[in-house]
């Protein structure tokens, strides 16, 4: 039970959305060596604190976000669109 | 029976009496009372039967911790088991009984129990009923149900509707007593947002229950006064009868509102509402819970703590004994042994463990200083005490108090550790609190008034100010702090007899001892070992008491012996109120098709299917089972015509300038090249290489795609291309929306489909097979200039087009098609006829598709493009997944016709045996097929398309089918798909 500032919608509650998965990845290429696909998808680290992890407001703006939750206590440092260019529109307006 | 305990005095309203019975037996009380006071009112000490043993049980408490009077409430349907008497209010016609005895409560046959006692220690489940092992499900699980338990359930559907609701204020104020009134008027007069929550049907807490003064009124008239005051403020919402039962992350809190509980009848609102409250910031206030101390037979009725029988005294103006003896270990038993006294009960005697002066002079009292009770008698309710020293005393209540813990429970709901204080010899909340919450008065260890109030108002200033808001709180309130000296003291060592320290779950001092011995040392195992601090009251009253046992068995203090963690609920919640509306055909919403009021006229059979209630077939009133009205449907459909609402596949509008290049990425064929006017299967993976949907994709423009996904899929798929467009691609132009509920849709299928359609669609528009081949796809008008979308896709493998209209449209659209197929000879066909039709296809569904079948082994390798790289590609190459006698996607016949196929089946070859080393594969779907006449089905086998023609065994071991099958093309009929391009 835990609530999400959205950049777009504003504080929402964890139901509207969905979690994506560990954030903090960087896909690799669609034509990359299968060795960095194998590490992107199937490698994990467990973290224990701060964690960067995807969330899509599913139930609101259907924005992805990339969140920074702490995983002792849930609570969350920062929220940002994952789409770099909303990012940055959204920034320049708040 | 009259209230023959009934003294001046208290807060119940005599002027009107209410009727009630226990055990069938008419007594009465006055509007004000619980059950348990209007029981000590009428002289009933003894309420239940305990758990275990069966032994003889009083009330302990006078409040939610109550452990022993545990009750049923109403009758039928409505019954209440493990209700707990002390929190019940009363009302007139209230029907209660008394539990866990087989006869009478007075006799129950079961208290022989009591007498195998020795055999049912500490970890008795473990260490008997251990052979013959056969004995366990057949002889002792039945005994050991019949016999333990509390209350019974009525067996019957909760006749009563439970809601849910959401609340949002600055401060939450959990607890209504000194502390809880003074934080609230504080917050409201300085205008924050505030709820006051108290379980209680009255505020005020212990001001109710004791004789101070508060403003230099009587503690019940200023929490009146503080009541009132709150309720005229707008921005104070004041919810009694509430218990904030868990504080979770973000600020959030459970609460359970019971609206109705103290009424007779419902009369069809909601029973109990169950709150989330979301606060900026809380105050906790709950308060302190009594606790009691251990010695020989202190379970007998007539035994309570002192602090309940003071309650029940000045706030019920019930006295619970005639002559009431006082045991203690600090001065608050000596309030108990004043305020009865004054009352006119005669205080037989006042023990106190401590050495030193007596605190009071209580007239006629014997005072016993440094003294102990070592053992008490009386069959069915105690008749006197016996102490160290061998005097005995005549009582027939005796209050004990072993000083208060203060209630920290929620402070510790994330995992928040409390902290040890020796002055008061409790534990107080920790440092680290959930956030946002503070704590005040009794629950922080501030035992006494003028504390308690104090800290209950600086809390909220402190809260106020982190909100911004000044704090306004007015004059300070006058009180005076009582006298609250405490010696530790928790057990009687002389005591021979059992000394109970859970007596709702009849765990001894000896049992604690035992699990000692025995090495379960640390909390949480004793806990476990012993069942101490289980069940409904959680242990609120015993855990301190074995907690101290146990470190003077280690030779530990308390704070390093540690508590056991607390969590939700602080008090029972019935599974009702979690369900709330979520019940039946309400557990979750469902969506409805645009042809389902049509469908319901027609009288068909629905199902669930995901999110939406689909059509499942449509009986005729001639037919009598269900395979008659589909094969009747099947044989329509691939005879002449029939119309199916696929409304509920997936549809997602890809919109940019670079759509087509999105959907390369995503789908392991080509989409580029994909002509506009055209539809194209497209199959697409995930990241792992797996399948993740299929569906068909149509150019309606050079930048405008539509996409159809399959029913379970839609959300899913919608999400990962989302998650596709904004993090991983965030270059390319291309936007998305979800058009599944936009747009009506209908499969038209059969030899005369198009026959069909062209007296629909407007005649500018051709659609003949060269005009508008197979897997062609169009925007135009029909009956006069609505407009369609017209595709030319076939999943039942006949010539087949679907046509989709705005939703708006799609229930006359389903009557028109009807109407003007009437003499086509029409079938409207549901779910089971399209899933019949498309296992004769060979399609695959959600049964193949499961998230663990490949490209490959669905048969469609070879769709993956090389010329290009979509998501999934790359891993797809994994050598495992690409074995030579790997899994493949084929079609099954009985060899001998007459048998009937299961899904779930697994394929082993002749000759060997049914074990998971000879597994070469299982059936995922299997159907009668009307067109073939007997049962078919498709599956997963090793290399199974090079074994065409061979005989295997598909071996249910769940229904007991072993059946010899012939593995042939999943394709099975039309396998040229010649049907498809007429």
């Amino acid at each position: 039970m835990i609530r999400i500032p959205c950049p777009y919608c504003g504080e929402r509650d964890h139901s509207e959305f969905t979690y994506g998965g560990d954030g903090s990845i960087t896909y690799p290429a669609l034509d990359a060596p299968m060795a960095d696909w194998l590490e992107a998808v199937f490698e994990r680290e467990n973290v224990r604190g701060l964690q960067l992890e995807t969330w899509h407001h599913v139930m609101g703006c259907r924005m992805w976000l990339l969140v920074e939750r702490d995983t002792m206590t849930h609570e969350i440092h920062s929220v940002r669109a994952a789409h770099t260019g909303l990012a940055a529109v959204l920034e320049e307006k708040s | 029976m009259t209230q023959t305990n009934r003294i001046s005095g208290g807060l119940v309203d005599r002027s009107k009496t209410l009727n009630f019975t226990f055990n069938g037996k008419n007594l009465q009380g006055h509007p004000g009372d619980t059950l348990a006071s209007a029981l000590l009112a009428n002289g009933q000490r003894m309420m239940g039967r305990s758990f275990k043993y069966h032994r003889p049980r009083g009330v302990l408490t006078a409040g939610s911790e109550e452990p022993n009077a545990l009750v049923q409430l109403r009758a039928g349907a409505h019954q209440e088991p493990n209700t707990r008497a002390t929190v019940a209010e009363l009302f007139d016609g209230l029907a209660a009984t008394s539990q866990n005895h087989r006869g009478s409560l007075e006799t129950d046959l079961m208290e022989v129990t009591d007498l195998f006692s020795r055999f049912l220690s500490a970890g008795f489940y473990y260490k008997t009923f251990m052979w013959p092992k056969s004995f366990w499900e057949k002889v002792y699980e039945p005994i050991i149900r019949h016999s333990a338990g509390l209350g019974r359930l009525s067996g019957q559907e909760d006749p009563d509707i439970y809601d849910k609701g959401f609340l949002h204020c600055d401060l939450l104020v959990i607890g209504g007593g000194p502390a809880g009134l003074s934080a609230a008027l504080t917050a409201g007069r300085s205008g924050a947002r505030v709820i006051l929550a108290d379980e209680d049907f009255l505020f005020g807490g212990r001001l109710n229950a004791e004789t101070f003064e508060v403003d230099a009124m009587p503690g019940s008239d200023w929490a009146e006064r503080a009541r009132a005051e709150l309720t005229a403020m707008d921005n104070v919402r004041l919810m009694t009868r509430t218990t904030v039962y868990g504080a979770y992350d973000h600020g959030i809190y459970g609460a359970l509102e019971r609206m109705t509980d103290h009424l007779p009848t419902s009369s069809g609102k909601p029973r109990q509402i169950l709150w989330r409250i979301y606060s900026k910031r809380a105050v906790l206030c709950a308060g302190a819970t009594e606790r009691p101390i251990a010695f020989g037979n202190n379970d007998r009725p007539g035994v309570m703590l002192a602090g309940a029988v003071r309650a029940y005294a000045n706030r019920w103006a019930a006295a619970p004994g005639k002559r009431v003896a006082v045991f203690t270990n600090n001065d608050d038993g000596w309030r108990t042994a004043s305020d009865l006294s004054r009352a006119g009960v005669t205080i037989s005697a006042i023990i106190d463990s401590r050495d030193g002066e007596p605190r009071a002079q209580i007239p006629g009292a014997t005072v016993a200083m440094g003294g102990r009770v070592m053992d008490t008698c009386g069959r069915k309710g105690i008749r006197s005490i016996k102490l160290v020293d061998g005097r005995t005393i005549d009582a027939d209540c005796l209050a004990v108090s072993g000083g208060w813990n203060p209630n920290v429970h929620l402070t510790g709901h994330q995992r928040g550790r409390p902290a040890w204080r020796e002055d008061l010899a409790a534990f107080v909340p920790g440092e680290d609190l959930p956030a946002g919450m503070a704590v005040a008065g009794a629950a922080n260890g501030a035992l006494t008034l003028a504390a308690a109030l104090s800290e209950g108002r600086a809390a909220s200033e402190k809260a106020l100010n982190d909100l911004g808001i000044s704090p306004n709180g007015g004059d300070m309130v006058k009180a005076e702090d009582e006298a609250a000296d405490i010696t530790a003291f928790w057990h009687v060592g002389e005591s021979k007899a059992r000394a109970w320290l859970d007596q709702q779950n009849d765990v001894t001092a000896k049992d604690v001892k035992l699990a000692h011995r025995e090495s379960y040392r640390s909390v949480e195992h004793l806990k476990r070992y012993t069942t101490l601090g289980m069940a409904t009251d959680q242990g609120k009253t015993a855990n301190m008491l074995a907690l101290a046992i146990m470190a003077e068995c280690t030779g530990k203090t308390i704070p390093e012996t540690g508590t056991t963690i607390f969590r939700p609920p602080y008090t029972p919640i019935a599974m009702g109120a979690l369900a709330g509306r979520a019940r039946g055909k309400d557990f979750r919403p469902y969506r409805l098709t645009p042809s389902h009021k049509w469908a319901e006229e027609q009288g068909a059979v629905f199902v669930t299917t995901g999110m939406w209630l689909r059509a499942q077939w449509f009986p005729r009133p001639d037919e009598t089972h269900w395979r008659e009205s589909v094969d009747r449907e099947v044989a329509g459909t691939r005879g002449s015509v029939g119309v199916c609402d696929v409304t509920t596949l997936g549809k997602i509008d890809i919109q940019g300038r670079d759509a087509a290049e999105f959907l390369n990425k995503l789908y392991v064929n080509g989409f580029a090249k994909l002509a506009v006017g055209k539809v194209r299967y497209g199959l697409m993976l995930r990241e792992d290489g797996m399948a993740m949907d299929d569906g068909t994709t149509a150019r309606l423009g050079e930048h405008h795609f539509v996409m159809t996904t399959t029913t379970a899929n839609a959300g899913p798929v919608f999400r990962h291309m989302e998650f596709c467009r904004q993090c991983l691609w965030p270059e390319l132009d291309v936007n998305l929306i979800s058009t599944t509920d936009g747009w009506a849709q209908f499969a038209v299928a059969g030899p005369n489909a198009r026959k069909l359609l062209q007296k629909v669609v407007d005649p500018e528009h051709d659609i003949t097979n060269e005009a508008f081949p197979f897997m062609a796809c169009a925007e135009l008008t029909i009956c006069g200039g609505t407009k369609a979308r017209l595709f030319r896709i076939s999943f039942s493998g006949e010539l087949a087009f679907e046509i989709a209209v705005p939703a708006r449209y799609g229930d006359s659209l389903m009557r028109v098609l009807m109407a003007v197929g009437e003499e086509f000879d029409v079938v409207p066909y549901g779910t089971e006829a399209l899933g019949v039709m498309r296992i004769e296809k060979g399609h695959a569904a959600g049964n193949e598709l499961t998230g663990q079948t490949s490209a490959a082994n669905l048969g469609m390798g070879r769709m993956v493009s090389k010329k290009k790289d979509c998501i999934g590609n790359t891993l797809s190459e994994r050598p495992d997944l690409n074995r030579d006698d790997g899994l493949r996607l084929v079609g099954f016949k009985p060899v001998n016709r007459v048998e009937t196929l299961t899904s779930g089946a697994h394929f082993i070859a002749l000759g060997k045996s049914a074990v998971m080393d000879n597994d070469e594969g299982w059936m995922s779907s299997v159907t009668f097929s009307p067109e073939l006449g007997h049962s078919i089905g498709i599956g997963f086998i090793k290399q199974g398309s090079e074994r065409l023609g061979e005989v295997v065994r598909a071996v249910d071991l769940v229904r007991g089918k072993d059946i010899e099958v012939e593995i042939v093309s999943a394709h099975f009929i039309d396998p040229e798909g010649e049907r498809l391009r007429v």
